[in-house]
């Protein structure tokens, strides 16, 4: 498979960086800032984005996203308005992949191929279901794949190693390990974990390993990035966006992504 | 024959295991610890021990004779679940999943509870074994089933209120979660009802199931055969597969599951995801008949009932209604208190709110038919629990 996701890290390893690897909850601050906050990421010194779909019941994050998923909702943003964000987004950017992240329900609710497809259009590069593991997942990412759309597996602490070589052969794009056990934004992050975990993980998967959870600081973003291709920030970018006004939202997103790209360089 | 669910977890299209990544080991240990112990005679035994001398079971069927021939149609006989310690069908699960924990050496346990019986069953078997016990409950029903909560303190379980989208049993769920996908190693999740990701819906029912079994020989003993129908609420549903699964292939024997019909179907505020109809999608852990907007977003359900106030439903549920071994109904808030009053001046039973709609239902239907003709209804629970929201809808402060 040949797309954006695969550029970016093969352009990534050519000049011996690391992935720098944003999320943000799409919608939020509002809908109308989505759009000029993803550009403001890539100028800032991202490599891929995580648009994160809101959902009613994320019971994978923390309470920092779970807030960020309730304004948006809120404002009536859907899966729908968030394939219209990125095919704004392409209008001017169209090197950088952009992974849709969320629960599986508002996809089931649109149909595995009509999404699919959609995300085609717009310009949409990877998808991760954070309820769907690879035992439920055959069919639906047989839609993702006849479009040429990544599926981003998750992989944790917890994982054994057949499941990792189970993943390994479905995934494509990058795979997210998750660096600790919890939920999104927690903290105690165990670097000697993530090392130690880190042979097994490359034993069976070829793709690029991004780490997330628990990033918090550029000390930390630099520390995870010695040690694996990409860093997943999430709830501190979206921590920030909660802290800021609309008028000052994008200097202070832009400012503290900043500071992460020069960590993750020094590693 | 009937026999589901397969090995992966489903139930036909329903059910499987939706879950985060962090948690698929954990789940998938206790299958392989639940398939090692559940035929294992010595675990077999103690659950037997406990459910006899601690529980108090087998619990009674009564022959409500005041209340059937007040309606002058079909007997209504009711399964005392009731009558269990601490008042409802939950314990039996709970029960069940705690000598589970001891043995897969989990010193921790965690809950979610609506209505509160579930959690009280947990902090009750917690007590009993020395487990450490937090119980989730939304903000809301913590407000409405104050003496459970207080019920829960007082045998040591620290109560969490969870302030989180609507505040009920489908967030108390959603916390639960987090806190297991946080603590997996030392923490086991004992879920309250037949629904979640596999192994918990065929191994809730396969606890509760001691219900129907145990009606499959009393009714016998009683009237000389099966009932002709049995009757059952269904939040979750983990009292109604209890009742209905060992009498899916007993012939000539109606399965009639009693949703939460809120202010009514066509308002859109109810708890009756079957009975709507409602679109197949995932939520906790499974793929079941849910509750939700056209954007896949879960939508707000009201009951007066918080036990069944959930916009899902149990998986094998979904499976009965779509093979249609079963049938799904739905009460409404008024209905149910009509059962309730009915229940507590006929024959000197306070039911639960719960209870009160698959009785209701009894009710409704007792009338049309022939006096020899028999309804069996699981009265799941009992409602001292509901004096708070009973009163306060009649007008009257306590």
């Amino acid at each position: 498979m040949s797309n954006r996701i695969q550029a970016a890290f093969d352009k990534l390893k050519h000049q011996k960086r690391k992935a720098l690897i944003p999320f943000v909850t799409a919608g939020d601050p509002s809908p109308a800032m989505t759009v000029p906050l993803m550009h403001a990421l890539v100028k800032s010194g991202a490599d891929v984005l995580e648009l994160g779909v809101p959902f009613s019941d994320p019971m994978a994050d923390g309470p920092t996203i779970q807030r960020a998923s309730e304004r948006a909702l809120k404002q009536g943003v859907s899966l729908r308005s968030v394939l219209g964000m990125v095919a704004e987004f392409r209008k001017q950017d169209q090197a950088t992949p952009v992974v849709l992240m969320g629960y599986g329900n508002p996809i089931e609710a649109m149909g595995w191929e009509g999404f699919s497809q959609r995300c085609a259009e717009v310009g949409v590069d990877g998808v991760l279901t954070v309820d769907f593991p690879p035992e439920e997942s055959h069919d639906a990412f047989e839609h993702l794949q006849r479009h040429n759309i990544a599926p981003i597996f998750l992989l944790a602490p917890t994982t054994k190693d057949e499941r990792i070589a189970q993943v390994a052969k479905l995934a494509r794009g990058y795979v997210y390990y998750v660096s600790l056990k919890g939920v999104t934004g927690s903290g105690n992050l165990d670097l000697s974990a993530i090392s130690e975990k880190m042979p097994a993980l490359r034993k069976y998967i070829q793709l690029p390993i991004g780490v997330g959870f628990g990033i918090r600081d550029a000390e930390t973003a630099k520390a995870v990035a010695k040690l694996c291709d990409g860093v997943v920030v999430g709830s501190r970018i979206v921590q920030e966006i909660e802290d800021s006004t609309a008028q000052n939202v994008i200097e202070n997103v832009s400012h503290l992504v900043q500071g992460l790209r020069q960590a993750v360089d020094q590693a | 024959m009937y026999n589901y669910p397969d090995s992966t977890g489903h139930f036909g299209q329903f059910g499987g295991i939706y879950m985060a990544e962090t948690l698929i080991p954990a789940v998938e240990e206790l299958s392989a610890q639940y398939q090692r112990f559940r035929d294992d005679p010595e675990f077999k035994a103690e659950l037997a021990y406990e459910l006899k001398h601690y529980v108090g079971r087998p619990s009674p069927i009564y022959h409500a004779k005041r209340l059937s021939e007040h309606l002058g149609g079909a007997q209504i006989y009711l399964k005392r679940e009731d009558l269990n310690h601490t008042g409802a069908h939950k314990i039996n699960s709970a029960m069940g999943q705690a000598l589970l924990a001891k043995r897969m050496g989990k010193k921790r346990v965690i809950a979610e509870t609506g209505a509160g019986m579930h959690g009280v069953a947990t902090a009750t078997v917690a007590a009993r074994f020395g487990m450490e016990c937090i119980v989730y409950m939304g903000a809301e029903d913590i407000q409405r089933q104050a003496p459970n909560v207080f019920r829960m303190k007082l045998l040591g379980a620290k109560v969490v209120a969870v302030e989180s989208g609507s505040k009920t049993l489908k967030d108390a769920c959603n916390e639960a979660i987090r806190d297991w996908v946080t603590n997996v190693e030392s923490t086991f999740y004992i879920f309250g009802t037949a629904a979640g990701p596999h192994p918990y819906p065929m191994m809730v029912r396969d606890f509760q199931c001691i219900i129907g079994n145990e009606a499959k020989v009393q009714m016998p003993e009683m009237i000389g055969r099966q009932p002709d129908a049995v009757i059952a609420c269904v939040g979750g549903g983990s009292n109604a597969i209890g009742l209905f699964n060992p009498y899916i292939e007993v012939p000539d024997v109606a399965i009639i599951g009693v949703e939460a019909g809120g202010h009514g179907i066509a308002t859109g505020r109810h708890a009756a995801p079957l009975t709507a109809n409602a679109k197949v999608g995932v939520l906790h852990g499974n793929k079941v008949n849910l509750m939700q907007d056209e954007n896949g977003q879960i939508t707000e359900t009201h009951s007066i009932s918080a036990g069944l106030d959930y916009p899902g439903v149990g998986p094998e549920h979904c499976l009965l209604k779509e093979i249609g071994r079963a049938q799904y109904v739905a009460i409404n808030d008024d209905e149910a208190i009509s059962a309730f009053d009915a229940l507590c001046r006929f024959e000197g039973i306070i039911p639960a709110l719960e209870s009160s709609h698959a009785l209701a239902h009894a009710i409704k239907i007792a009338p049309a038919m022939s006096k020899d003709k028999v309804l069996l209804v699981n009265l799941s629970g009992r409602g001292d629990k509901d004096m708070n929201t009973v009163a306060k809808l009649k007008g009257i402060t306590l």
